[in-house]
């Protein structure tokens, strides 16, 4: 990714607000036409979300992303892979296991969910539980996905199976938690981590032979959505076995 | 003031776990040295700094108003306006997201490179919009449904199974080329900024009608986001190609 500086970042952040802005406001003029409450707050919050995405796009521009990029092509690139054929895959799945934790940790629309779900369960759901355990999915998620382009499975056999998986799960897990983390699956992929994953999965295609880079560089994001589901399942089946146990 | 220095500090927290991974790498594996320190600390500064305004403006703006619009198109009784907001919210959102811009270029050359398209630049954008369109549709579609399942209080996994099967069905049918994109444009479309907005429109609505619990209704909105998206890109891709 290019470093394009504060101002550009900023348009960024203020062309993702627009659609929201209009569509709200088209709403509540024509139709509501009521006085949005809390005007002045919810104006000043706007021009914070817009600074704090282009602050953290800068920085983010600045520290983590040259270096991560650069590492997920140097760790799957020949320096590293000396023996393609026969594995030698370690540090790749190492790193993509370390990247997937600790990055997910850092997305800003998990943190946002995560406390979401403390406020509406009154303290029950601990953001850093959740956090975490969304985290450990979307580590196991690219580990896999990547173990998949090096090994050159079929996507549709792993996906098929992760769905197979995430409904028997749902079948047995408390009711309450379903939503939650289904969600969850959804959020794990945004600002943060697609830039990161994208470039290894791109690295990756390109350095193992017999890989098409467009077609087989695609379906690791498919991998981090569904994981976290996986795991917040069964974080919540946990908690409420050993609750029952205690009990 | 203080309770800005507080959340300073949590944004720290929520980011030195990646910031010591890609160290460790960088000097204990790869064996490089650091470029440019100076950069790196401004960066992580910037980085801080932007988490912080970003949580401080979740709690004074977004989740706020996804609630306060909630309500009110619960107190107008409306189902019709609900439902034509939440389809555009999820359209609006959906087609100005530069994640989707990107992989549906990206998306484009794929096809090029597979022979489902001329490569000559009119059809390629005609193909990456095409792309775009039809995932803005399947997120409104989704919200819509959504919403509807809210009100009407559906279990979510009925959502989920029939959404998947919905995905497995056309699989078959579609080109391969296809596929490994369908299947990540599902995740790129929630964006940071829609996550806590429509998050706080489902469990405000979850909030406002009698009989529905935040907790077990109010989520969900998302996840079918995130899947509705799979299943119209193979068809797009189906339709492409006939």
């Amino acid at each position: 990714m290019d470093n394009l500086g504060l101002g550009a970042n900023l348009l960024t952040a203020i062309r993702d607000c627009a659609p929201i802005v209009a569509t709200i406001l088209v709403f509540q003029l024509a139709v509501i036409r009521r006085p949005l409450p809390h005007l002045r707050q919810v104006i000043l919050g706007f021009g914070f979300v817009v600074l704090g995405m282009a602050l953290f796009l800068q920085g983010l521009e600045m520290a983590l992303f040259p270096l991560g990029e650069a590492m997920a092509t140097q760790l799957a690139g020949p320096e590293f892979v000396r023996f393609p054929d026969e594995g030698g895959y370690e540090w790749v799945y190492a790193f993509t296991l370390c990247l997937g934790l600790t990055v997910t940790l850092a997305e800003p629309a998990l943190i946002a969910i995560a406390l979401k779900a403390q406020e509406i369960s009154a303290g029950a759901i601990h953001p850093w539980g959740l956090r975490l355990a969304v985290s450990v999915g979307v580590a196991v998620g690219i580990t896999l996905g990547a173990y998949r382009i090096i090994s050159g499975g079929s996507l549709v056999v792993y996906i098929l199976t992760c769905y197979a998986l995430v409904l028997t799960q749902t079948l047995f897990a408390p009711r309450m938690i379903v939503g939650l983390a289904y969600d969850c699956g959804g959020v794990t992929t945004s600002t943060v981590t697609v830039p990161l994953v994208t470039a290894l999965g791109i690295g990756l295609a390109k350095s193992v032979p017999g890989r098409s880079v467009l077609l087989d560089g695609f379906g690791l994001i498919a991998f981090t959505c569904l994981f976290p589901i996986m795991t917040v399942l069964g974080y919540a089946q946990l908690a409420s076995c050993l609750a029952s146990m205690r009990r | 003031m203080l309770s800005f220095l507080r959340q300073l500090g949590l944004s720290l927290l929520d980011l030195a776990p990646v910031l010591s991974v890609v160290l460790v790498f960088q000097v204990g594996v790869i064996h490089k040295p650091l470029p440019d320190v100076l950069d790196l600390m401004a960066g992580v500064g910037l980085t801080v700094l932007g988490l912080t305004f970003f949580v401080r403006g979740l709690e004074l703006a977004l989740f706020p108003l996804g609630e306060a619009l909630a309500y009110a198109f619960a107190r107008k009784g409306s189902l019709f306006w609900l439902l034509c907001f939440a389809f555009a919210l999820g359209f609006a959102t959906t087609i100005a997201e530069p994640a989707l811009i990107a992989i549906a270029d990206k998306a484009a050359e794929a096809a090029v490179e597979g022979g489902l398209v001329a490569s000559d630049p009119s059809t390629c954008a005609r193909y990456a919009l095409g792309l775009r369109l039809s995932v803005g549709v399947a997120v409104g579609i989704a919200l819509v449904i959504g919403v509807i399942r809210i009100i009407k209080g559906w279990p979510l996994h009925w959502l989920m199974v029939s959404g998947y099967t919905g995905v497995l069905a056309v699989t078959p049918v579609a080109p391969p080329e296809i596929i490994g994109i369908a299947y990540d444009s599902g995740g790129v479309t929630t964006s940071t900024i829609t996550v806590p907005l429509v998050t706080a429109l489902g469990v405000g609505l979850a909030h406002s009608i009698e009989g529905r619990s935040p907790l077990v209704d109010g989520f969900g909105l998302i996840a079918f986001a995130s899947l509705t998206p799979m299943i119209s890109v193979m068809l797009f891709g189906v339709l492409w190609t006939t």
